[in-house]
């Protein structure tokens, strides 16, 4: 990673920390949202980005962890943060290991297609048993705390504590892609058969990126779900999934920034679209604007938002060749 | 359980799984030869439904109305619109990534999705059956059965029979057979491989389009219906083995009997078996049950 980059990503989680200084509550609510996105987003972009294995279901994860903050505690105390939280995280990543274990036996198209339909029987679990509370959701009635040095009732809280697991989170990622298992995991991406006949054997290294994943994926839907309150089967719906694709697409694959500029920028493209001082009443359909503008940045962005500085670059110089642009870590 | 009621049932779970293999069929055509995975192949099969509804009284005033009429102008539509979709979104996507192509129609679907709301709006519709196909047909001394669903079940077995026919005997077919074994070989003997992929992409939609009109009297017309069509869809295709016509065909008659006995024995957990089913058949079979190619 060259200087510039490290530059930009202190200066991104600076901007973060100092951000609630002159926020109102719309903005830290809005922005611990984007937080959260950006942790989810990094969680696929482990999969996609680095693996090159395309997940269509990474929203089950995220709703497997959302459901536990609710379902897991006791109703009576306020549950402590201390058990809570990794035990969010443990039920994401078992399922991801059970759908893993299954849809790893398959290649290409047909993952793509596995991974989406396990996501929508998580899904329907949720949807149709009693357990889920069917298309209603369920009330997270008591926020987790630790002691009394960390309530995730109070909004500024919860935003120090995800801003804390998204550096976290992006730290373990760029240590990850550092170690010998993250090389493992980007030759995989590159050409599988070569490294299967170096004598890796790909399948366990593929599967422990896919339970990685699925448990960042799950302390996302955690955050989540503290933050709102509240967990509706729409959580785990493939629209979800869809979404924070087009998130890392959007930031620019292969990159951990990438994931994090994709999510604040959906995050703003949706809130966009969706407000009414700009759209009127037309803003209620704004998944219109959206769908418009995801086919906009297919053709016009390959390399997404962090490659536009190159491409622009190349575009004034008059190059042509961005090659080895895509795939570098960080 | 009451031997009419099965046969009944029987005859239900026919009727779904045909209805599902004509538009996984569409689907997996569209991956096979063209290599694009098509997640906006659902919304076909909503706007054929949404068609049935909005059409029927167009239809009516303009061309003095009658079921195959409105029937007739919905496929010539359909095929209109898959030609200017290929034109404009699909035949970019033949040389790119899985991962864009997955993109891209997502968004298309988000398009579609909002198109239908400011069109047709968001309320669930009842599309009314035409009068000489309502009613019930007395089969034995047992039981009766609409006599709708039969002609749904009817309609599907000759679109698939026709498919096949065309598929096996036809030198359309054979072309499209070579196209999706071997694209290089078939451009260098001169087949126009582009004019192939917007005849299979037209025909694919045409048939979810016509699918998704003979399904609306029984299932109603409402929105997001595409979006569990195209599940289950995928769910058939990666059971049968992409790119297989013959294991789609299983499959989806499969899929239509699990699901539809599951709604009776265990209504709980009818929404889960289909995948519980996938799960098994990829453990035993990881490439489906044929493997085309």
């Amino acid at each position: 990673m060259n200087h510039s980059k490290t530059l930009f990503v202190l200066l991104a989680f600076a901007g973060l920390a100092l951000y609630p200084l002159m926020a109102g509550n719309y903005g830290i609510d809005l922005v611990t949202k984007m937080m959260v996105y950006a942790i989810f987003a990094l969680s696929l972009e482990l999969l996609v980005g680095t693996t090159g294995l395309i997940c269509f279901g990474q929203a089950a994860f995220f709703g497997i962890g959302a459901y536990a903050a609710v379902l897991l505690p006791a109703q009576t105390d306020a549950p402590s943060l201390l058990w809570l939280l990794p035990a969010c995280v443990l039920a994401a990543a078992l399922y991801a290991l059970a759908v893993g274990a299954l849809s790893l036996r398959t290649k290409g198209a047909y993952f793509i297609m596995v991974t989406l339909a396990f996501a929508q029987m998580a899904y329907y679990v949720v949807h149709d048993t009693p357990l889920g509370g069917g298309t209603d959701g369920i009330y997270l009635t008591l926020k987790p705390v630790l002691g009394t040095l960390i309530d995730l009732d109070k909004p500024l809280v919860l935003y120090g504590f995800t801003l804390l697991m998204l550096v976290g989170v992006f730290g373990f990622l760029a240590l990850l892609a550092r170690s010998r298992f993250g090389r493992a995991l980007a030759g995989i991406r590159v050409n599988e058969q070569r490294m299967r006949a170096t004598g890796f054997s790909t399948y366990p290294y593929k599967l422990a990126a896919f339970v990685i994943s699925g448990g960042i994926a799950g302390l996302a839907g955690f955050l989540f779900a503290v933050k709102d309150g509240f967990v509706n089967p729409e959580m785990m719906s493939w629209h979800l999934s869809g979404a924070v694709l087009i998130m890392i697409i959007l930031g620019g694959l292969g990159h951990l920034r990438g994931a994090l500029v994709g999510a604040f920028a959906f995050a703003l493209l949706q809130e966009f679209f969706k407000s009414e001082a700009v759209f009127g009443d037309f803003a209620r359909h704004w998944h219109l604007g959206l769908g418009l503008s995801i086919i906009a940045s297919v053709v016009l962005l390959p390399r997404g938002l962090v490659g536009l500085p190159g491409q622009l670059r190349a575009r004034l110089v008059g190059r042509s060749n961005l090659q080895g642009v895509r795939h570098e870590a960080v | 359980m009451d031997l009419s009621i099965f046969l009944i049932q029987c005859l239900n779970a026919l009727q779904y799984g045909l209805l599902l293999f004509l538009v996984a069929s569409g689907l997996t055509l569209i991956f096979g030869i063209m290599g694009v995975i098509n997640l906006a192949h659902g919304s076909f099969y909503m706007i054929g439904a949404y068609m049935a509804y909005a059409l029927a009284p167009v239809v009516g005033s303009t061309f003095g109305g009658g079921f195959f009429a409105t029937l007739a102008v919905g496929v010539v539509l359909a095929v209109l619109l898959g030609y200017v979709l290929e034109w404009a979104f699909f035949s970019f996507l033949y040389e790119r990534e899985h991962l864009q192509q997955v993109l891209m129609t997502y968004g298309l679907i988000l398009v579609f999705e909002e198109l239908r709301s400011l069109l047709v709006g968001d309320e669930v519709h009842g599309v009314e059956v035409p009068a000489f196909l309502a009613g019930t047909l007395p089969l034995g001394e047992l039981m009766t059965y609409p006599v709708y669903r039969l002609f749904v079940s009817g309609v599907c077995l000759v679109l698939a029979l026709g498919m096949y026919l065309i598929f096996t005997r036809t030198r359309l077919g054979m072309m499209i057979r070579a196209g999706s074994t071997n694209r290089e070989m078939v451009q260098s003997l001169g087949i126009d491989i582009k004019f192939l992929y917007r005849v299979v992409f037209a025909a694919g939609l045409g048939v979810a389009v016509l699918a998704g009109m003979v399904a609306a009297p029984v299932s109603s017309v409402y929105p997001g219906m595409g979006d569990s069509v195209l599940i289950i869809c995928f769910v058939i295709v990666v059971i049968g083995g992409i790119g297989s016509i013959r294991g789609a065909l299983l499959a989806a008659l499969l899929i239509g009997f699990v699901d539809t006995f599951g709604k009776v024995f265990l209504p709980q957990a009818a929404g889960v078996l289909v995948y519980v089913l996938m799960a098994l058949i990829l453990l035993w079979k990881p490439d489906g049950l044929f493997k085309a190619g």
